[in-house]
């Protein structure tokens, strides 16, 4: 058999293999989206339903609560980036590191200094390989994140929050992740978290429906302290669903692309192999007919 | 006789919704138990128990912690876990 003949056989059988791993990131990858999406469209009630008591909260007190007032000079930014553990997601890591690092540079820029909390193996890889400091990290979960892991990167956000910033406090908090809007669509997007403003997402108060006159217990500024980090925590949540779908979305639409580039190959290689064969079935014919006449004459 | 609407929230679910007559739970002040036509109220809840008192029985549930709103007899309790303990008869 011809070298070439080989090559290609050899070719076709790497990229087949390759073709049924990916195959099946493909199918894990678009079940596990489907999970993922339930989960989010699950959590909403919950977020809703703390939403709707916080700006009935804050309505009707006007306590002012260190997570809900600007501070006067923002000098250290904290940013929380959203990342995958693992990789061949497409795009989906690089869009947004990519956005984070605009944002710390944009917040630099502007003076402040900047703290990045990473959640991902790909993100503290990137940071780790360029040597960058971060303040925290948290891994393991991307694909599958629970409320108790939301409740404690809310948490540690929350303490630094609080703490002054002469001892290594922050004043404002970002969260980059990717928003999940379709299938097809999910963007790397940047929320500021800390401080907050309640109302941002609250429907709009119906006209005539007058918001009850709640009494708070023990008192308005007790629970609006209890509320507040748990409304945070619930944005963290929230986050970290919408950015598992996308990464999980991202992935499959990864994954078939590269079955779709797999099976162009294999098509490929099939062609360049039987060009190969016929072309050495030519030449073998050619070689007997030529040594037959070379044969005749010599007799 | 009027009813209450409610709604039990966990972080990663809707844990129960319907109507009651009677909702009971631990309050940071101590049990706190609502009947139809309660005064709108927001209030802290501590890790205990929910009972829910329907027509059809009465749903137990335990909470970590949360919260619970009340307006215009609609009950929203709202908690992080929950853990639906006993159900005789939902």
């Amino acid at each position: 058999m011809g070298a070439q003949i080989r090559v290609y056989r050899q070719r076709i059988r790497s990229v087949s293999a390759t073709k049924k791993i990916t195959r099946a990131m493909e199918l894990m990858a678009a079940s596990r989206v489907v999970r993922a999406r339930e989960r989010a469209v699950e959590s909403a009630p919950y977020t809703h339903a703390l939403t709707q008591s916080l700006s009935a909260l804050a309505t009707y007190s006007n306590h002012d609560h260190p997570m809900t007032t600007e501070p006067e000079q923002v000098r250290r930014s904290a940013v929380l980036i959203l990342t995958a553990d693992r990789g061949l997601a497409g795009g989906y890591n690089a869009n947004v590191l990519k956005e984070s690092e605009r944002l710390v540079n944009e917040l630099r820029d502007a003076g402040k200094e900047v703290v990045v909390y990473l959640v991902g193996r790909r993100a503290v890889q990137f940071y780790k390989f360029r040597q960058r400091s971060y303040a925290a990290g948290w891994t393991g979960f991307t694909e599958k994140p629970t409320i108790d892991v939301a409740r404690e990167i809310a948490e540690r956000l929350i303490t630094d929050f609080g703490t002054e910033y002469e001892e290594g406090g922050h004043d404002e908090v970002h969260i980059v992740y990717t928003r999940f809007n379709t299938m097809v669509d999910q963007e790397a997007r940047v929320l500021r978290m800390l401080p907050m403003e309640i109302v941002e997402d609250a429907e709009p108060a119906k006209p005539g429906a007058t918001l009850p006159l709640y009494a708070f217990e023990p008192s308005a500024e007790e629970v609006l302290d209890e509320m507040l980090p748990k409304y945070v925590v619930a944005r963290v949540w929230t986050c970290l669903l919408s950015a598992a779908a996308s990464e999980l979305a991202s992935r499959q639409r990864a994954m078939k692309s590269a079955t779709d580039n797999a099976e162009e190959l294999v098509k490929m290689y099939t062609r360049l192999m039987n060009q190969a064969r016929q072309a050495e079935i030519t030449q073998e014919i050619s070689e007997i007919v030529g040594g037959a006449s070379a044969l005749a004459e010599a007799k | 006789m009027s009813q209450l609407n409610v709604e039990l929230v966990a972080a990663d679910r809707r844990v129960w919704a319907g109507t009651a007559r009677m909702v009971s739970a631990r309050s940071s002040d101590g049990d706190l138990g609502i009947l139809p036509g309660h005064q709108p109220i927001l209030t802290i809840l501590v890790a205990g128990e929910v009972t829910i008192k329907g027509e059809e029985g009465t749903q137990t549930a335990t909470i970590d912690g949360g919260f619970m709103s009340v307006d215009h007899d609609t009950v929203r309790i709202i908690a992080e876990h929950v853990d639906v303990t006993a159900g005789s008869g939902s």
